[in-house]
C-alpha cells in the first residue's frame, strides 16, 4: 500500500518535473458578493425554488407553526420525525412529531414526512444548504422521508453561492459537519430527458420562509 | 449483467480487443436512425436548456477563467495536494488507499467488501468506475455491484453500457425501456410514461438502499485542504448510497482535486449550469470522513492513477484533467451527436473521450480518436473549464502520426467525410450554425495557436507571479 503511494507520487513528480515556478492566486473575478435589496433577495428564492416544483410559501413568525401544520395536512402527513433541536415554537398542532432519537432506517421509512430548519438558502440558485446543525438533524432524516418541510428564516437567506460557501467553510473546518444542498425534490431526465420529480429523495419539498428572525 | 460493460482497462494497457476503431463503428452507428434520431432530439434539449441557463450569469467569463486557472494550479501541484488531501481525509477518520492502475483499486474494493463480508454493494453512476472496470472485477470477486442511477440501471438489466457521460441511456426511448421492466423488475402492467418508470425504479431500489451494509461510488471533487468529497447528483440515489450503507468506498480520479473548500464555490456554479442546464442539480452531497451517528460509519478513498500521471507528463494534453465531466461538449459536437458514444469505443465519449481516451490508454490503444472531429472548435466554446480541445486533438494527431498509427490524415477524412457524407448531410450541419466551412479546413484558429509548449507558456503568463515559494503560500493558505 505504501509503495503505491510513493509510486504515484513519483510519477506525479516525474511528470511536473521540477519546475518550482513562483505562484500565484488563481483569478477571482467572478462576483463573491450580491447586489439585491432584502425584499428581491427573499423574491428571488421565492421564484427560483418554485421553478423546482417545490412549494415556497412566506409566513409570518407568529403563524410558523399554524403554517408547518397546514403543510403536513395539506399533504396527508399525520406522523413527522423532527431532530432533536427545533425551536419549541415551530411545534404544530394536530401532527405528530416523532424525535430522532435516533431512529431505525425502518422507523425512518415508516414516517409521513420531516421538518427541518438549514444552515443558509441560496436565492439565485433555489438552493437550501443542511449541515446537521440541531434544526437540521442528521443526513437521512432529509433523505429516507417522501415528504421535507424545511423552515429558512429570512436571515438566512444569501444571493450568490460563493456567499454561502465562506460559512460553510467554517463549519467543514471547525466540525467537519456534513453538508447537503438541496435544490427543489430529488429528479431524473434519463428517459427521453423528460424531467420527472422525485425519484429517490423526497418527492415533495415544502419551503416556508419566515420573516423574522430564526431562534 | 454486468458483462458487456467492462470497457478499456487503463491498467491494462489496452484498449479492450472488442473495441473497434472509430470509422467502423461510426458508420454501423450512422446507419441506426433510431438512435440517431434520439441523439438530435437529446442533444438540442440539453443545449439549449444549457443556453438558457448559461445566459443568465453575468460573470461566466470570470467563473470559467477562475475554473480554469484552478484547475491549472491543482495539477501544478498535484503532488502536494494529494498529501494534503490524504492528511486531512485521515485526521477526519477516513481511510486512503492509492492505486496505481484499475486492478489495484478494483482490489482495494474487493478487499474491503470481504472484509465486512459483502456479497453485494449499491453503487452510484461514475464513469470512474466504469473506467476500472469494477462491476466486472466485483463480480469475477463474488461480488454483484448494483447500480442504481436510473439510467445505468437500465443499462445494467439490458446489458450494455454508457453512450453518453449524462444521460448513459440516451440511445433507448421510453417503449425500450418499459420492455425492459416489464422483463425485468416490474409487472407486465407497466406503462411507458417516465413517471412510471421512474417509480417503478424507486420501489426496486428502495429496499435495497435501505438494507446495503455497503456502497461505492465515485466523486466530482476532492478537496484538499479540509479532506472533503464531494458528489453532485439528481436522482438522490448518490445521497441513498454515501448516507445509508455503513461503509462507504469513493474511487477518486488524483485529477478530481480542488486547492480549498472555498474553490467548489466556482466549480458548484459552473456543472450544474453546463450538465444538465439547470441553475443548481437537485442533491450536492459534501462530507469529510466520518461523522459520528450520521451516515458510513467506515469510509474509504481510492486515489486513482490509471494512466493521469500519463497525461499529466504531456503539457499540452494535460488540460484534458481538467475536465469536470459537464457533457457539455458532446451536446454541441457534430461528430457526436450523429455517431453516439458508442462509436467512439470508450467509457469517455465525444469531443473530451477523444483527447482523453488515447492519453490514458497510450495513442497506439486508440489511434483513430484524435481524427473523429472536425475541429470546429464548438466544444472548446462551451467548455467550463476552458479546455483547448482542438489544439489537444491536434496535438494527439501529430502525436499517433509519429507513432506509425496507420490511420493519418487521409483515414481521418474519410471518417469525418462519412460523418458528414454528402451534400445534403453537410448542408444540414452547416445550418446548425456551426460548421461554416469544409471539416479540417478551420485552420484560421488553428494556425493562430503557437506551438504546443509555447501556447501553455503564454496561458501561464498571464498570471500575475509573486515572489512566495509555492510551500510557503499553501502553508499560509491552510
Ligand atoms: S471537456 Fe469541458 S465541456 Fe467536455 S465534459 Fe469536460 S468539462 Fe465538460
Amino acid at each position: 500500500m505504501n509503495g503505491s503511494r510513493e509510486l504515484i507520487l513519483g510519477r506525479v513528480r516525474d511528470a511536473l518535473g521540477d519546475a518550482g515556478e513562483a505562484e500565484a492566486l488563481p483569478p477571482r473575478a467572478y462576483r463573491r458578493q450580491g447586489t439585491l435589496e432584502p425584499a428581491a433577495r427573499i423574491e428571488l428564492l421565492c421564484e427560483r425554488i418554485g421553478d423546482y416544483q417545490a412549494q415556497v410559501r412566506r409566513v409570518g413568525a407568529a403563524e410558523l407553526a399554524v403554517a408547518i401544520g397546514e403543510a403536513f395536512a395539506a399533504e396527508g402527513a399525520a406522523r413527522v420525525c423532527v431532530p432533536g433541536g427545533i425551536p419549541p415554537q415551530w411545534r404544530p398542532e394536530g401532527v405528530e412529531l416523532v424525535v430522532d432519537a435516533p431512529l431505525t432506517l425502518e422507523e425512518l421509512d415508516g414516517v409521513d414526512g420531516v421538518l427541518t430548519g438549514c444552515t443558509l438558502a441560496i436565492a439565485e440558485t433555489g438552493t437550501i444548504v443542511l449541515s446537521a446543525g440541531p434544526a437540521e438533524g442528521r443526513r437521512a432524516l432529509t433523505l429516507v422521508p417522501d415528504l421535507h418541510v424545511c423552515v429558512v428564516g429570512e436571515d438566512q437567506v444569501v444571493e450568490t453561492v460563493p456567499e454561502a460557501m465562506a460559512p460553510l467553510a467554517k463549519l467543514v473546518r471547525a466540525e467537519r459537519r456534513p453538508i447537503t444542498f438541496i435544490s427543489g425534490p430529488s429528479a431524473t431526465s434519463d428517459i427521453e430527458l423528460s424531467r420527472v420529480e422525485g425519484v429517490h429523495g423526497p418527492r415533495r419539498l415544502i419551503v416556508l420562509i419566515v420573516n423574522k428572525e430564526l431562534q | 449483467m454486468s458483462g458487456a460493460r467492462g470497457g478499456p482497462q487503463p491498467g491494462d494497457g489496452a484498449m479492450n480487443a472488442a473495441m473497434r476503431p472509430f470509422p467502423a463503428a461510426a458508420g454501423e452507428a450512422l446507419r441506426d436512425t433510431r438512435l440517431r434520431a434520439n441523439l438530435a432530439g437529446a442533444t438540442h434539449t440539453i443545449r439549449e436548456k444549457r443556453n438558457r441557463v448559461v445566459a443568465e450569469v453575468p460573470d461566466w467569463p470570470q467563473l470559467r477563467e477562475a475554473g480554469r486557472a484552478i484547475k491549472v494550479e491543482v495539477l501544478a501541484h498535484l503532488d502536494t495536494y494529494l498529501e494534503a488531501f490524504e492528511q486531512a481525509v485521515t485526521d477526519a477518520g477516513g481511510h486512503v488507499h492509492w492505486a496505481p492502475d484499475a486492478a489495484a483499486a478494483n482490489q482495494v474494493v474487493l478487499d474491503v467488501a470481504r472484509a465486512h463480508q459483502v456479497s453485494e454493494i449499491v453503487k452510484v453512476k461514475s464513469l470512474t468506475t466504469d473506467e476500472i472496470g469494477l462491476n466486472d472485477a466485483l463480480a469475477a470477486g463474488g461480488v454483484h455491484a448494483i447500480e442504481t442511477d436510473l439510467a445505468e440501471l437500465i443499462l445494467q438489466l439490458d446489458g450494455d453500457w454508457s453512450s453518453h457521460i449524462l444521460v448513459p441511456a440516451i440511445h433507448l426511448n421510453r417503449t425500450e425501456i418499459r420492455d425492459l421492466f416489464r422483463a425485468t423488475i416490474a409487472d407486465p402492467s407497466l406503462g411507458d410514461d417516465p413517471r412510471e418508470l421512474a417509480e417503478a425504479s424507486r420501489r426496486y431500489l428502495r429496499e435495497r438502499f435501505l438494507t446495503a451494509r455497503m456502497a461505492v461510488s465515485g466523486a466530482n471533487f476532492g478537496v484538499a485542504d479540509s479532506g472533503t468529497v464531494c458528489v453532485v447528483e439528481s436522482e438522490g440515489n448518490g445521497r441513498m448510497c454515501t448516507t445509508l450503507p455503513p461503509v462507504l468506498v469513493t474511487i477518486l480520479g488524483i485529477e478530481k482535486l480542488v486547492p480549498t473548500f472555498g474553490d467548489l464555490e466556482v466549480f458548484l456554479q459552473l456543472l450544474p449550469r453546463s450538465s444538465t442546464g439547470e441553475r443548481m442539480n437537485p442533491y450536492t452531497s459534501l462530507w469529510t470522513g466520518v461523522t459520528p451517528g450520521d451516515g458510513p460509519q467506515e469510509f474509504h478513498v481510492v486515489l486513482l492513477d490509471g494512466g493521469r500521471t500519463r497525461v499529466l507528463a504531456d503539457q499540452v494534453g494535460r488540460q484534458a484533467l481538467h475536465c469536470i465531466r459537464c457533457s457539455a461538449c458532446l451536446n454541441v459536437c457534430p461528430v457526436y451527436s450523429r455517431t453516439g458514444g458508442h462509436a467512439y469505443g470508450s467509457i469517455y465519449p465525444g469531443p473530451i473521450g477523444a483527447i482523453l481516451t488515447p492519453q490514458l490508454y497510450g495513442i497506439e490503444a486508440a489511434p483513430t480518436l484524435p481524427f473523429a472531429s472536425s475541429l470546429c472548435g464548438a466544444c472548446y466554446e462551451v467548455c467550463p473549464v476552458m479546455i483547448d480541445i482542438p489544439s489537444v486533438l491536434l496535438h494527439l494527431r501529430e502525436k499517433a502520426v509519429a507513432a506509425g498509427a496507420k490511420p493519418g490524415e487521409r483515414l481521418a477524412m474519410k471518417a469525418v467525410s462519412w460523418i458528414f457524407g454528402g451534400r445534403r448531410r453537410f448542408a444540414a450541419a452547416a445550418r446548425l450554425g456551426r460548421l461554416g466551412q469544409r471539416p479540417l479546413v478551420r485552420r484560421g484558429r488553428i494556425v493562430r495557436l503557437p506551438a504546443p509548449l509555447a501556447a501553455w507558456t503564454r496561458t501561464r503568463d498571464l498570471r500575475p507571479l509573486s515572489s512566495e515559494s509555492f510551500r510557503d503560500w499553501w502553508e499560509r493558505r491552510r
